[in-house]
């Protein structure tokens, strides 16, 4: 919207000041936001003899792909020195299906809560609703005890459910306010021509969802991938997710420490959710806001 | 029997909806409620390694507040909920504030504020960490060039370490607030604006009197976000101080983690758990319930 004022005020000498300032202060806090990008991509192409000499901020010599190549594949973490490879393949054996599951139960559920309002639908959507909000905390024991009864902590296994039981709750807040805008008539003349529940879920729901199907699953993907409290919380070893094994990587203390190697890590680590905010980031601010509860 | 039993088939169809909301909801209740439950009742146990179910009262509770890492950890949380907050909605409103003003490549430059928000916060505090190392770090290259007195190896010094996790939490969420607020600017009326600049108001009058006050449910729902994800900060914690130097800059989430899988402190690291739940409940159930109503009205 904007200031027409401003805009339209002939281009006197304090207002060009102005434009100069704006721009500064949107450069400068550019720069901030940048700036551990650039190291962490920076420090990563540097041998460590370059580390130690030069300086934080100073470009890479030469372009050094091997400190990645070691993050990849040889850096120890803990006793085990397999490189992040398995873990980053956990992560994906982990991430895949529990943004399948919450997504398509986060859908049929939302359908249910608008387009066919039983009794207690409203309730039934404020305790699934506050779920987004409990501190995880407050569940982290019992789903410790929990898995262990069913016998699949320290696997994939246990993360799916434990991440497809928790992203549901987003899921559902996520569909729920979207179908709340598809106009209550299209349900209503299709149960009139005789379609079924999931008729009209198939043939006038789905059709309409493509962006909101979008939002959930970058929401879901990155917030899984992302995850840190139960990766550490159920798993060890070789069963942890890659944010874990990145964290372990990092603070490995056995022989030298490898600023370039810790660096590489952290950037391979963080690859996946940066390419899904490349490609798709206009879906991305989607699911922030979509977060803030208004929809 | 007076009137013929629906056929199975149909009944099935008229409890669909609830049939398939029943998956979603007995999971929530269970592992969100059921769960609560179980963390409240372990709260007043003696529960050491292993979860104890014999009542002790509320001496957990006694302990928990008896214990100076737990008085750290709230105060640490006090003073990093507040800069966080209140920095991120500065810094997030200032920059859409900003970027309103007609910017070329508005898109891009808003790309690059809003990135981190795509990065967990175990990668910021990665990255944070190895700016602040003190003799490898941006300290030095500043010193080097002239300004003998910069410090910037916070995460080491226990007076400062709290304040190098709300320069990273406000970094990884400042673009957020501002994506937040943008979305807010477009959507006031445009005709008030116009109205208000043909009496002969100032943009910047425009600004503090009509279009800042009309965002305050924005602000609203920024707080709330803001403080929830405060009180839940635990990767930033682990990744950028450890906690340390020593405890100094622990907050509950850690502390409660601290208990439960290193100590073998359960019935105190419940007892935590269920002090953070009553702190996120008193901030979310009054703006939820606000919410739902005010939806209802509209």
């Amino acid at each position: 919207m904007s200031d027409q004022a401003t805009f339209n005020q002939p281009r006197t000498g304090a207002s060009i000041a102005l434009r100069v300032l704006l721009w500064a202060v949107l450069i400068v806090f550019a720069i901030w936001f940048l700036l551990p990008a650039y190291v962490v991509v920076g420090t990563s192409l540097k041998g460590l003899e370059e580390i130690r000499g030069g300086s934080l901020l100073a470009l890479p010599h030469e372009l050094n792909f091997s400190s990645w190549r070691h993050a990849w594949s040889e850096a120890c973490i803990g006793v085990n020195c397999t490189g992040l490879e398995p873990y980053f393949w956990n992560s994906v054996g982990m991430a895949i299906p529990s943004v399948i599951i919450s997504t398509l139960l986060g859908a049929l559920t939302g359908y249910s809560l608008t387009k066919f309002k039983f009794k207690g639908a409203n309730l039934v959507f404020a305790l699934i609703l506050f779920g987004c909000f409990v501190p995880f905390q407050v569940v982290i024991l019992p789903m410790a005890v929990t898995l262990g009864k069913i016998g699949i902590t320290n696997t994939v296994y246990g993360l799916i459910l434990v991440h497809s039981v928790y992203g549901m709750a987003f899921t559902t807040l996520f569909f729920r306010n979207y179908y709340v805008t598809i106009p209550d008539e299209l349900v209503r003349a299709a149960t009139i021509d005789g379609a079924g529940f999931f008729t009209i879920f198939r043939r006038i729901i789905l059709p309409l969802s493509p962006p909101i199907i979008v939002v959930s699953v970058i929401w879901q993907f990155t917030q899984i991938w992302n995850d840190f409290l139960f990766g550490a919380s159920f798993t060890t070893g070789g069963a942890q997710p890659i944010m874990v094994a990145m964290n372990n990587l990092v603070n490995t203390t056995t022989g030298v420490k490898q600023y370039n190697v810790d660096m590489a890590a952290a950037l391979i680590t963080a690859a996946p959710t940066i390419f899904v905010y490349i490609i798709a980031g206009r879906y991305f601010v989607r699911g922030l806001t979509a977060g803030s509860v208004k929809g | 029997m007076t009137h013929p039993p629906l056929k199975i088939a149909d009944r099935i169809a008229r409890w669909l909806p609830q049939i398939v909301v029943a998956p979603c909801f007995a999971a929530i209740l269970f592992f969100v409620y059921g769960f609560i439950a179980w963390t409240a009742y372990i709260s007043f146990t003696k529960s050491k390694m292993l979860p104890n179910y014999n009542l002790i009262g509320t001496r957990p509770y006694e302990r928990l507040f008896q214990m100076d890492r737990w008085g750290v950890a709230q105060e640490n949380l006090f003073i990093f909920g507040i800069l966080f907050i209140a920095f991120a909605i500065v810094i997030g409103c200032l920059l859409a504030v900003l970027l309103d003003q007609k910017i070329r490549a508005e898109g891009f430059i808003r790309t690059i504020y809003l990135y981190p928000m795509a990065i967990s916060f175990i990668i910021t505090g990665t990255a944070w960490k190895w700016i602040m190392n003190p003799s490898l770090g941006l300290e030095t290259v500043v010193r080097s060039w002239g300004w003998e007195s910069f410090s910037f190896g916070w995460t080491n010094d226990a007076n400062l370490a709290v304040y190098a996790l709300v320069m990273a939490a406000v970094w990884q969420s400042a673009g957020f607030v501002m994506a937040l607020f943008l979305s807010a600017l477009r959507s006031v009326d445009q005709d008030i604006i116009k109205a208000a600049s043909l009496d002969g108001a100032s943009p910047w009058k425009i600004y503090m009197r009509i279009i800042l006050p009309s965002m305050r449910p924005v602000f609203m729902s920024a707080i709330v976000i803001l403080s929830h994800l405060a009180i839940k900060s635990f990767d930033l914690v682990v990744a950028l101080t450890g906690g340390g130097p020593g405890y100094s800059s622990t907050l509950p989430a850690n502390f409660m983690y601290e208990m439960t899988f290193r100590r073998n402190e359960i019935g105190i690291g419940a007892a935590s758990a269920m002090i953070m739940l009553a702190t996120v409940a008193a901030i979310m159930v009054p703006y939820l319930y606000s919410e739902l109503r005010g939806k209802k009205h509209v």
